[in-house]
């Protein structure tokens, strides 16, 4: 019980906001835990099944309504969810009960989880269905991802405006702990934005590729802490950022741009030749323009979700077999050390090559044609 | 469609929105600070290269300056000792000439002192040669009077006297 009073300070002084203030997980007997995956603390307990495995790894890469800080010591935090259901329905996460089970009642209508997913109920329990599908209001919740995203934002804010203040303190010399992100922002200025947009026009787009560069740094970091996180790793999230690209990219586009993609042959053929070819080009063109950001929510997506799976796999070698674990145990730590360091490289990579390839696209949109017939003589 | 069932509009809705308002937080309050100071300090290092150069290009001129002056000072140095060596030069050989010139003039005066005094001389003795001679004269004619061998012995007599004058 004092444990509990201690998580309880300690999550009131972090989140003060008071939509955190909400006590943590309510009173549940020991034996109610028994189907969850809690064997962290009773080491000899190794019986779930494979199914229980993997469901306990596919639950830790989800998104979730409330903040598991330590699963075993059930420091839940409780968040508010929001959903839009003809006219707005707030309430704690808490409500769902500690294993989501349960209906939630809000202005007449009921709400039921399922699979980490928020759908409409009878007050039952029972989900409803029309036309075969259930029904799913649009679920706005200040979610466990949504909250690392406004943590990390709340982050990067400190973290920069610091560094930019500093300058002007110092005289023109970065102190304190963003000095360590200044030549990360200078790369970031002279090896990516400026090669891939030039010269002219890089101040443009540069402040969104630093931002979208230690967006997805920081929070693929944070995806390594034991916090359970897994932002970019959640296609919703990869999605939007390369929506956000494809508008940049394609709002911004120059008039070459759009000629590269609608007359690339220019003058070098009779109008009558170019329709003929044309209509096999145009189709491509229009393709990649989408194809382009598509690949960029897919690549990131994919190496977050796949670096986590192995990860989690890999931990949960330890729970196959009690026999082998003499074996199996020291293998699977090593394994997920070494994998750790790995996925410590991705997360730099993967938001190097995010950055990259959105800064190479813009470099598409703002092309001119002297930049074009430059890169010829080259 | 599992992925399609899971993917939440919500999330994909709340990340759009945090992102965008994140992109124009940090665009006013960080990137714009921080790339403006970079950028003002670039330009400072690159000033101030430019200046050293120009200073290092200021110096090497003035050395320049310096040993061009240095070296037409020597040249001026070495024309002024020349012309120095030429008036020492000069003044030598005017003193010597000048000197020979008077030397000759001096010797020639001298001779015709020489030749005055020694026309003078020579007057002097025919004067004398003559008024001696007179003087013998005279006395051989009185010895004449008395004896012939007393004559010869005043002419030796008077030989001598006039040999001792």
């Amino acid at each position: 019980m004092r444990l509990k009073n201690f998580a309880k300070a300690l999550i009131l002084t972090i989140l003060t906001s008071p939509v955190f203030a909400a006590s943590p997980s309510s009173d549940h007997s020991d034996s109610d835990h028994n189907k969850e995956l809690h064997t962290e603390h009773h080491g000899e307990e190794r019986a779930e099944t494979a199914a229980d495995r993997s469901e306990f790894i596919q639950h830790h890469l989800q998104d979730a309504h409330n903040f598991v800080v330590w699963d075993a010591m059930h420091w839940v935090i409780p968040m508010p969810v929001i959903l839009i259901d003809d006219g707005l329905h707030m309430f704690s996460s808490a409500r769902f009960g500690h294993h989501e089970h349960d209906t939630v009642e809000s202005k007449g209508k009921h709400y039921k989880k399922h699979e980490g997913i928020v759908y409409r109920s009878d007050s039952s329990g029972k989900l409803i269905k029309t036309d075969g599908h259930h029904v799913k209001p649009l679920d706005l919740s200040i979610t466990k991802n949504v909250m690392m995203i406004i943590i990390t934002g709340l982050l990067m804010l400190l973290l920069f405006r610091s560094l930019g203040k500093s300058y002007a303190k110092n005289g023109g010399i970065s102190k304190g702990v963003g000095r360590f992100m200044e030549p990360i922002v200078l790369y970031i200025r002279d090896e990516i934005a400026i090669p891939n947009i030039g010269e002219k026009k890089y101040r443009k787009y540069l402040p969104f590729l630093l931002t979208i560069f230690f967006f997805i740094w920081f929070l693929n970091l944070f995806g390594l802490t034991p916090l359970g996180v897994n932002v970019t790793g959640n296609i919703a999230v990869t999605a939007a950022l390369a929506v956000l690209v494809f508008l940049l990219t394609n709002l911004t586009g120059t008039k070459d741009y759009w000629k590269h993609i609608f007359d690339p042959l220019g003058d070098a053929m009779p109008w009558i030749a170019k329709f003929w070819l044309y209509l096999i080009l145009w189709p491509i063109e229009i393709l990649g323009i989408f194809i382009k950001p598509f690949s960029l929510l897919i690549r990131l997506y994919a190496n977050m979700l796949a670096g986590h799976t192995v990860l989690m796999s890999l931990i949960a070698l330890m729970y196959v077999s009690a026999t082998w674990s003499w074996l199996g145990d020291p293998l699977a730590l090593i394994l997920s050390f070494a994998i750790s360091l790995i996925e410590l490289l991705v997360a730099l990579l993967q938001a190097y090559i995010f950055t990259m390839l959105a800064a190479l696209y813009f470099g598409f949109a703002s092309e001119e044609h002297e930049h074009h017939e430059e890169a010829h003589s080259h | 469609m599992q992925l399609l069932e899971s993917f939440s509009f919500g999330l994909f809705i709340w990340q759009i929105v945090l992102f965008i308002a994140l992109l124009l937080l940090l665009k006013k309050f960080a990137w714009k600070p921080i790339l403006d100071a970079v950028d003002e300090r670039e330009k400072s290092i690159e000033s101030a290269l430019k200046g050293a150069e120009e200073a290092e290009r200021r110096m090497q001129a003035l050395q320049a300056d310096n040993e061009a002056a240095k070296k037409e000072a020597m040249i001026e140095r070495d024309a002024i000792m020349k012309e120095a060596r030429d008036t020492r030069d000069d003044i030598i050989s005017d003193a010597k000439t000048a000197a020979s010139e008077e030397g000759v003039k001096m010797i020639a005066a001298a001779r015709e002192e020489i030749d005055i005094q020694k026309k003078a001389a020579i007057a002097d003795i025919k004067t004398q040669v003559a008024s001696l001679s007179l003087d013998i004269a005279e006395k051989v004619v009185r010895q004449k009077l008395s004896a012939d061998g007393s004559q010869k012995e005043l002419i030796d007599t008077l030989l001598n006297e006039s040999k001792l004058n």
